[in-house]
């Protein structure tokens, strides 16, 4: 494993080794001391193109935590607003000896031609609508603590699914841990290439949840929207958002997910996102323990 | 190999005879013997073991500390806290190999503060690891002392660092690995001699049996 580009790249093997890994830094999230000196003398440089507060500082966190030095380049002031290419802006992180460069860009793919271009480790922090690996495995990560297992785990993504890096992450790397997957969406919300996709696909959120241990409610997009994909904001809701009521048809100790940033009221009602099986919040505390092993595994050894 | 080997070589049965081309150094009984000693040790170097905490280096000095714990306890009738500290993350030769799995670090309810904290690991070789297991300690809390206990001595620092409680010296040659095997890790005790795996002896063939000698 050099650089993490996709989670379809990941093998069982390798997305297990990351989740343990993860699993043994979580600890360290509840000592005295959060520090660790492995990664120490190696630069980790933030490259967000796009706005970014949760993913953009749990990287951070999580290379501090491992002693890295961490330089955080965001496209709005800096020479990107002057007009410098990717490819530039890449040739510069590389003359100044960046070890990790993680990226996140509007633009699918641009993760992929940047690890053409630097000698460090690439790694993906969301390109456009393509993939978000680090999300799914923090997502897979939450599962297994919260359920003890992912083999034969009942998954339904429910929402946006279209625009939703997160969402085609999550099918790849679920599937390759042993998970079902099934996405619920309008058809309008749904890839044209979906019938390629290792899962199930259904339009009736009421027949999926029953038969769900897990439900990842994704929001809705509207700045990647230029056109309308449903009626009304209150239609999605009453047929693709989760609800107390609809919450009680799933099993008794299933959970509902969300990558945030949540529109409560949309997607989710106010009353679930605060019951105590909504784990947004440990999926936060999650993600910084999963990119320390991320990164640990990709710039800890030669 | 050891599949074979399940007899922990106590009472008068025979022991398990080496794998080709290693040697016994210590069979079972000698294991257990050198572990009671050590046991008797640390409780009079402590007098009589007041605020021991025992933290074994992962993987095989783990199963060492939980021994010597319950030899303590028999001998003295006192529970000391026993737990884990995995050192992966302070090796100083991290960059050389691939990134490698880790192992658990479990700290005993209490903590470790003005505890004499005794490390305990299997073979004490260059040093480097204890070294790594002082600077992970520095981070976890202060310790009022600690002192080391390891199974085998082998000679070869490449630090200023000793052992407090030695199961057995052994002098060896650079081209010489020792192996230990541990019922819990290896279904069998055994402390065994052979040809050294590839750190001393760069180009050799990684041998899987020789991974749990520690260095």
């Amino acid at each position: 494993m050099r650089h993490l580009l996709s989670s379809g790249d990941l093998t069982r093997d390798e997305a297990t080794l990351i989740l343990d890994t993860a699993a043994e830094l979580a600890r360290v999230s509840d000592r005295s001391v959060k520090k660790l000196p492995t990664l120490r003398g190696r630069t980790v440089v933030n490259l967000f193109y796009e706005d970014s507060t949760r993913t953009r500082t749990s990287f951070e966190l999580a290379a501090k935590r491992l002693s890295a030095d961490v330089i955080n380049f965001s496209a709005k002031g800096s020479s990107v607003s002057k007009g410098e290419s990717l490819k530039d802006t890449a040739l510069t992180l590389q003359a100044m000896g960046a070890d990790g460069v993680v990226i996140r860009h509007s633009a699918s793919g641009a993760p992929h031609r940047l690890s053409h271009w630097v000698d460090g480790s690439v790694l993906n922090a969301g390109d456009g609508t393509h993939e978000h690996p680090t999300q799914a495995l923090l997502d897979a990560f939450t599962m297994r603590s919260r359920m003890g297992r992912l083999e034969g785990l009942r998954v339904a993504v429910v929402g946006d699914i279209t625009h939703s890096r997160v969402a085609r992450s999550n099918v790849l790397l679920l599937t390759t841990l042993g998970a079902h997957v099934t996405l619920v969406a309008p058809p309008t919300l749904l890839p044209v290439s979906v019938h390629t996709w290792p899962c199930e696909v259904s339009y009736h959120l009421d027949d999926v949840l029953p038969k769900s241990d897990v439900a990842m409610m994704l929001r809705v997009q509207n700045e990647r929207m230029h056109e309308s994909y449903f009626p009304s904001v209150r239609e999605y809701s009453r047929n693709y958002g989760l609800d107390a009521e609809r919450l009680a048809c799933m099993p008794p100790d299933a959970v509902v997910m969300h990558p945030g940033p949540m529109v409560r009221g949309v997607e989710v009602s106010a009353e679930v996102a605060d019951s105590p099986r909504c784990t947004v919040t440990e999926q936060v505390a999650n993600g910084v323990s999963v990119r320390m092993a991320v990164l640990y595994l990709l710039l800890g050894g030669s | 190999m050891r599949a074979h080997d399940n007899a922990k070589g106590g009472g008068g049965a025979p022991p398990p005879p080496a794998p080709e081309g290693y040697r016994t150094v210590l069979d079972g009984p000698e294991i257990d013997r050198a572990l009671t000693r050590i046991a008797h040790e640390v409780l009079e170097r402590t007098k009589g073991g007041r605020d021991v905490a025992l933290l074994g280096i992962p993987s095989r000095g783990v199963p060492l500390a939980r021994r010597l714990a319950e030899r303590i306890e028999r001998v003295e009738d006192l529970r000391v806290p026993v737990g884990s500290l995995d050192i992966t993350m302070y090796r100083d030769d991290l960059r050389l190999a691939p990134a490698r799995a880790l192992g658990r670090t479990e700290i005993p309810d209490g903590g470790l503060d003005d505890h004499v904290v005794v490390l305990v690991d299997d073979v004490l070789f260059s040093g480097r690891t204890v070294r790594a297991a002082l600077d992970a300690l520095g981070d976890l809390g202060r310790p009022r002392a600690v002192q080391l206990a390891v199974l085998v001595d082998r000679g070869h620092r490449e630090l200023p660092i000793r052992a407090d409680y030695v199961g057995k010296n052994l002098p060896t040659s650079l081209r010489e690995g020792v192996t230990v095997c541990l019922a819990e890790n290896d279904g069998r005790d055994a402390v065994l001699l052979g040809p050294a795996r590839d750190r001393a002896r760069p180009g050799a063939e990684r041998r899987p049996e020789t991974e749990g000698a520690g260095s």
